[in-house]
């Protein structure tokens, strides 16, 4: 078990350096970050002092491990575009994107969940088969067209839910939040849903899968013989066995959400890290890019580390495996 | 075998006829989804193919555009030139319905191309990984594990952002469909490696491979004459599906602005300028895109479904 946890954390901590590589090659190769930041009137001692003041005269190594020492530290230099420190814009646009993959990722789990087991029991209804058909469009509709749809519908006729932004959010420390007013509140309802649709419609057939292959085991029919009331055989037999593919898939689609945010923040023009990523890639500011990308590795292989050292905690058959090997 | 092509009355029946009958095909002809969403992707297919011999217009040629014709509803006469369109105009004045042709051209040729760049990437090296074995096969599964946890969407959003940043600003537009290609491929490819390794790694060990071994033929040819026939049905599979989740990453770039340039717009950036007129009531400047996104991307999907469990005798 020990020796399986230090193998993984010890890969992870190689993924964020070759990550951490190709992020710094993208500052180094990536247009010069000299040119970039001087002006048109620029002098050779501008330029001079400017490639010491940032340590590009020393060699590339060097010039890894310092920008690592950065990157640790949260320092990621400054935006070309916004002319501010890439971690001050990230630390302000982080909450907006966080609430909304919470609330999303919520969304997701408890529906996808609920619908899973109730299409795996009443697998030949008419509302589960329903709900199976649904998901499949679901599964083809692209999340930017569920985002507009949904715009059309609750913003331009009905004209009950806001089209864009956050809202009033509320300033609590470094901390601005919508969940606390109700114009906050209602500007998250259309981005969480167009945002958790496609993870809950997988999440949904996952369960459903799993549920239907589970419920055809002996141990479940010998629940059913025993007598015991159909709901707990559904949901403490049945459901808890599903768990383990489930609980990996949801960890994985965790961070796509984060990743999918992008999308979502796009069409509803929700001021958060996503937003932020996209219009960096249009104007090429490659600060922000790269911080984006170590912010968004760091969460991915953290996720992937607790979903697999989770394995242990659900599974008990891992554990003895985990022993021999 | 000799025999029996010299005597008609034992002859086997032509191939066309052993081909109709086969499950493969009695699967399909008794699938009525099957057969419209196929039937629906060989419309399109044509449809992009001969765009500019059934395009009414010509949507990037200035010439023939009337601003006067801007916003132009769909089957309406325009109130100032009299012209009718069939799905309505946008505000530059161009006919809808060329502008889909035109758009659904390039989103199936980002797309196929795509996807088979991802093929062949992902099919030489898992057949490489699973034939060669030891640190070349650890390095490239590695890679492809890693690769797996950032969703596809991401790492080609990355690759395009970089891919952006080389090249010189003079050439980004015209770089940029060929850039979206190599960015859907590199970010795909995963899939196919590890399913062929996984389907090479089970050929490896049979007596064929062996005996190819044996007489003496090098790692090239075993690899790509005797055992890449072996692998490819499961690769048939992935490609279909493959192909939709790459005609709908493309269509995302393009919406979201990092994708093909407006000069040559894909359905994607269709539907990103249709946004934009979805409060003032242009309504056909956005809904004809997306309608024949959709279309496209949902028959693609149910095709590669039916095609799974076609190929797959366990699941029948």
């Amino acid at each position: 078990m020990l020796a399986y946890i230090i193998r993984r954390v010890f890969q992870s901590v190689i993924v964020l350096l070759v990550v951490g590589l190709v992020a710094f090659s993208m500052f180094r190769f990536v247009g010069d970050p000299v040119d970039n930041m001087l002006g048109q009137e620029r002098t050779q001692t501008d330029i001079d002092r400017l490639r010491t003041d940032l340590g590009l005269d020393k060699p590339f190594p060097v010039q890894y491990f310092k920008f690592l020492q950065g990157a640790v530290q949260g320092n990621f230099g400054v935006s070309y575009r916004q002319g501010r420190p890439v971690s001050t814009i990230i630390a302000e646009r982080a909450p907006a994107t966080l609430e909304l993959a919470l609330v999303s990722g919520f969304l997701a789990i408890s529906i996808g969940i609920a619908l899973g087991v109730f299409t795996a029991i009443r697998r030949n209804g008419i509302a589960a088969n329903t709900i199976m058909t649904l998901s499949l469009i679901g599964v083809s509709l692209p999340t930017f067209l569920i985002g507009i749809l949904l715009i059309y519908i609750f913003s331009v006729e009905l004209d009950l839910l806001p089209s864009f932004g956050r809202g009033e959010t509320v300033q609590i420390g470094g901390w601005s939040t919508g969940f606390l007013t109700a114009s906050g509140l209602k500007a998250l309802i259309l981005p969480s849903i167009t945002l958790g649709l496609y993870q809950m419609t997988l999440i949904m057939r996952l369960v459903r899968s799993e549920m239907l292959e589970v419920l055809r085991a002996d141990y479940v029919r010998f629940a059913r013989a025993r007598g015991l009331a159909e709901r707990a055989i559904n949901f403490r037999h049945a459901l808890k066995n599903t768990l383990v593919p489930v609980i990996t898939v949801t960890g994985l689609q965790l961070g796509s959400i984060i990743a999918f945010a992008i999308i979502t923040e796009t069409v509803f023009q929700w001021p958060g890290v996503g937003l932020l990523f996209i219009n960096a890639i249009q104007f090429v500011d490659i600060p922000v890019m790269a911080a984006y990308l170590m912010l968004i590795s760091v969460m991915f292989v953290g996720i992937n580390l607790i979903v697999d050292l989770l394995y242990f905690a659900i599974d008990p058959r891992l554990r003895v495996d985990g022993r021999t090997a | 075998m000799s025999d029996m092509t010299k005597d008609p009355a034992t002859a086997r029946p032509s191939r066309l006829a052993t081909f109709w009958d086969s499950d493969f095909v009695w699967s399909f002809r008794h699938s009525p989804v099957a057969i419209i969403a196929l039937l629906v992707v060989a419309v399109l297919l044509l449809a992009a193919l001969f765009a500019p011999l059934i395009a009414p217009h010509d949507p990037f040629n200035p010439a023939t555009l009337n601003l006067m014709n801007g916003f132009t509803a769909p089957g309406v006469p325009n109130a100032f030139t009299q012209e009718t369109f069939l799905l309505g105009t946008d505000d530059q004045g161009r006919d809808v319905f060329s502008t889909i042709l035109y758009g659904l051209r390039i989103s199936l040729f980002v797309g196929i191309s795509a996807v088979m760049l991802a093929m062949i990437i992902g099919v030489v090296l898992g057949l490489v990984a699973a034939y060669v074995g030891g640190w070349t096969e650890t390095i490239i599964m590695r890679v492809a594990d890693v690769q797996l946890t950032f969703p596809a969407i991401l790492v080609a959003m990355l690759i395009f952002g970089i891919a952006k940043g080389i090249t010189p600003p003079e050439y980004r537009n015209e770089m940029a469909i060929w850039v979206l290609i190599v960015a859907i491929a590199l970010s795909d490819w995963v899939q196919f490696a590890r399913v062929v390794r996984g389907a090479a790694l089970v050929e490896k060990n049979k007596e064929y491979v062996q005996a190819a071994r044996l007489i003496g033929r090098g790692p090239i040819p075993i690899m790509f004459r005797h055992m890449l026939p072996n692998v490819l049905s499961p690769v048939l599979v992935i490609s279909t599906i493959s192909l939709a989740l790459a005609i709908i990453a493309e269509a995302t770039l393009s919406f979201l602005g990092v994708g093909a340039p407006p000069t040559q717009p894909s359905l994607g950036t269709l539907i990103r300028i249709g946004q934009g007129y979805l409060f003032s009531g242009e309504w056909w400047i956005l809904l004809f895109p997306s309608i024949t996104l959709l279309a496209l991307a949902l028959s693609i999907n149910l095709l590669g479904d039916w095609l799974r469990d076609a190929l797959n005798p366990k699941l029948r």
